[in-house]
């Protein structure tokens, strides 16, 4: 069965770390940061990049559309 | 870690690209604050143009409120009404410009108070324009006074003890009401508080472009929105409070759906 990974692109400027992707991951690949951005949020990222399946659902909730998806199939 | 790094290089690269901002919104931060329901609302309405390729034929008109500016956030022709009154420069310009896909996007303070009367008689002529309704129960920009679409008890700043029925009067319910006009076409009623809430959002909002574009009536859609700063909460405890306390009383789904010849009473469907 093919498996699918995937990965997100957060823009750290724009993210205003409202947390909402946060709870809407089903896989728990997303956190917020320590550190914080110029506005001084603690922006989106990757916690745990290897569980990430791109399933979108991050980007769905955003109200800033900061986030970017990526889904590859593997083998 | 350098692995992972390897991984991630393989994984991003634009033939693998799922989702993207879309390009008819604009490049710039919006103002709303975070966790806002008004940022997924403008990438709704940014989505459905670029995938129905109307950015060039759609009009939309920004209300008071926080959304006044909008015409920063999506890259279409705009024009600003005075507070409450969209629905009627909305019919203006669909009147004189029968081609182009009009749309306002209002709240519940433009759209459900001052602008009641401009609202329910455009509705009821059956004009052919979109109506975006945002409702969070709440004055948003002015600092979280009450609003006709307070919660019964609920606490604002011009409500400090809750909403009492006997001072305030009840909840208005405008999207019942909007439904029972003839006028209407589609009337809906959704949230975007979950991943699957924002597809079925996103699906009516394309519904309503597409039947305003056969000229049918007015299609409605409210969306059942969040004010994080002004329920004085964070955003994920105002989504599962939107969910506990107003989803009773706005219940989400189709209220009405076919066209403004309809004349068969009102019926509520789920």
């Amino acid at each position: 069965m093919a498996k699918v990974i995937g990965a997100v692109v957060v823009d750290a400027e724009v993210c205003k770390g409202c947390n909402l992707c946060v709870v809407s991951c089903p896989t728990q690949t997303l956190g917020l940061n320590r550190d914080v951005n110029s506005k001084g949020y603690h922006y989106s990222y990757m916690e745990n990049p290897e569980s990430c399946i791109g399933c979108s659902n991050c980007s769905s909730v955003c109200p800033d559309s900061c986030i970017t998806v990526y889904r590859l199939k593997v083998e | 870690m350098s692995e992972i790094a390897e991984r991630l290089k393989s994984i991003i690269r634009p033939e693998n690209q799922v989702y993207k901002k879309s390009s008819v919104l604009n490049d710039v931060t919006m103002h709303y604050c975070p966790g806002c329901s008004h940022g997924v609302v403008h990438k709704l309405i940014a989505d459905v143009i670029e995938e129905l390729g109307i950015q060039d034929q759609t009009i939309g008109v920004s209300p008071v409120g926080c959304a006044v500016f909008a015409y920063n956030y999506i890259d279409i022709d705009w024009s600003e009404a005075a507070h409450g009154r969209a629905p009627a420069v909305a019919t203006g310009i669909k009147r004189i410009m029968p081609e182009k896909t009009v749309f306002t996007y209002q709240g519940d303070g433009d759209l459900a108070a001052i602008g009641t009367a401009e609202t329910m008689h455009a509705v009821n002529r059956g004009e052919n324009i979109v109506m975006i309704f945002i409702n969070n129960a709440i004055y948003g920009m002015t600092g979280g006074q009450m609003a006709p679409t307070t919660l019964l008890g609920q606490v604002t700043s011009t409500t400090p003890y809750g909403r009492n029925v006997d001072l305030n009067g009840y909840p208005l319910k405008i999207t019942e009401l909007i439904a029972q006009l003839p006028g209407a076409a589609y009337v809906t009623r959704q949230s975007v508080h979950t991943a699957g809430a924002v597809r079925k959002a996103r699906k009516a909002i394309k519904k309503a472009f597409e039947l305003s574009q056969k000229n049918i009536g007015t299609c409605f859609v409210e969306v059942v929105s969040t004010c994080n700063s002004g329920w004085k909460m964070t955003p994920v405890e105002s989504n599962d409070w939107m969910v506990k306390q107003m989803f009773p009383l706005f219940p989400l789904g189709d209220l009405k759906d076919g066209g403004k010849e309809a004349t068969e009473p009102f019926q509520m469907k789920g």
